[in-house]
């Protein structure tokens, strides 16, 4: 076994060297890369770490402008609403009116017109009745040969018809 | 059996030689010849470093390497979250270092190099390596658990609710678990390495000598011993990650001990 056969002569250069090679990348390695290697980790993940913090930052913002959008959508929309509904409610009124007045125009017609009809009924039936009283005075006299006043004539025919 | 026939010596890949005509380098007496070890070394050094200057771009969207380096300090810095807590990540240069010190190592061992006749050599299959990085861990885990805590350090041999009549026994046990972790460190990552590398060279002087003594034997016992070696090398590729893994995360449940006592 080498290790034990040349320990006498070996170790002392073992040793040395060892200690300086193992010292150069202790130093040089060790001390001098590894800290900037760390280093650029720990800026990636500070970086990293600052753009998500960014990303999420800016999606809160957009998440409060949607909502402020929506409030706002929302509230014109109810505005929209209201004045639709008024709007609505005004029209409805109006031709409530409309219809009332047209009813109301409708209403006086129809009750001139009723008395038309009845001054042209009562204007017949007094002529129906001269033209009876007259009949009336005809018959009597071609038949009884009674002279009979117009007077008369139309009294019996009043009489007749009221009854008759 | 094989180093008679002079053909394949699964001990002789952990051979260290000197290169270069430095095998008399010294300081204050100390040899420091610059071995096919110490080369290993350099080249993981070398590797590690180019591996890491392309995770450097900083740029804020990765790219592949940029993602596979940052991905392997983000698994280092999260074990030290979960295991020391916020203070570990005063330790991920250490324990980052130490984890793709000891992948690199381990993975560069095990790659076939022989096929173009470089030997490529797993300096952590050897303990005086491992055994440097055990110490050197452990020492962090007393440096901080004194500095932090002071003689207060010293309860991390009481366990909570340790019953009285016990206080002879519970310190003693803790204190000689608390000083072999240096040793089960080391003895851990050299074991394992030095197994996988050998359990492979042995299949492979199976499959050369089956084949150099007819095609039966090639057939029956070189083809099997081929396909086992197939699947060691993906398993040694596991283990390669696994003791890399598990020493960085020993050492820092260690420093956890250190820095919270219990």
């Amino acid at each position: 076994m080498p290790q034990i056969a040349q320990l006498a002569e070996t170790y002392s250069s073992q040793i040395f060297w060892l200690l300086v090679f193992f010292g150069i990348v202790f130093f040089v390695v060790g001390r001098g890369m590894v800290p900037r290697v760390m280093e650029t980790v720990s800026q990636r993940d500070t970086q990293i770490a600052n753009d998500l913090a960014a990303a999420q930052a800016a999606r809160d913002k957009a998440d409060e402008e949607e909502e402020a959008w929506r409030n706002r959508e929302n509230e014109n929309r109810a505005k929209a609403q209201a004045v639709v509904s008024e709007a609505k409610a005004q029209a409805a009124a109006n031709s409530e009116k409309k219809v009332a007045a047209a009813q109301k125009r409708l209403d006086k017609k129809l009750a001139e017109a009723e008395v038309r009809i009845g001054d042209a009924r009562s204007a017949a039936l007094s002529e129906v009745e001269g033209v009876a009283a007259e009949a009336a005075q005809d018959i009597v006299k071609r038949i009884a040969g009674i002279k009979v006043t117009k007077a008369n004539a139309s009294k019996a025919v009043k009489g007749a018809m009221a009854n008759g | 059996m094989a180093a008679e026939e002079g053909k394949v010596d699964p001990m002789k890949q952990f051979a260290i030689e000197p290169m270069l005509g430095s095998e008399n380098w010294e300081i204050a007496g100390f040899n420091i010849a610059f071995t096919n070890s110490a080369m290993w070394m350099m080249i993981t050094t070398i590797l590690l470093t180019l591996f890491m200057v392309g995770g450097m771009k900083r740029e804020l969207v990765p790219g592949r390497w940029q993602m596979m380096v940052e991905s392997f300090t983000g698994f280092i810095d999260d074990m030290l979250e979960a295991n020391i807590g916020k203070e570990g990540r005063t330790y991920l240069p250490y324990i980052f270092s130490l984890f793709m010190f000891i992948l690199f190592a381990n993975l560069l061992g095990l790659l076939p190099l022989g096929l173009v006749g470089v030997h490529p050599f797993t300096f952590t299959s050897h303990f005086t390596v491992t055994g440097v990085l055990a110490v050197m861990s452990f020492s962090i885990v007393l440096i901080v658990g004194f500095w932090k805590h002071g003689f207060k350090f010293f309860s991390l041999f009481v366990p909570h609710g340790t019953p009285l009549w016990l206080m002879w026994l519970i310190p003693v046990i803790e204190l000689i678990s608390f000083m072999v972790r240096p040793f089960s460190l080391a003895l851990r990552l050299f074991v394992a390495m030095m197994a996988g590398h050998v359990l492979l060279k042995v299949l492979s002087s199976f499959v050369i000598d089956s084949v150099n003594a007819g095609a039966g034997y090639g057939a029956f016992i070189g083809i099997p011993s081929f396909t086992l070696m197939i699947a060691i090398s993906a398993l040694e590729i596991l283990v390669a990650g696994i003791q890399a893994y598990v020493f960085a995360l020993l050492t820092s449940l260690y420093i956890n001990d250190a820095e919270h006592l219990h």
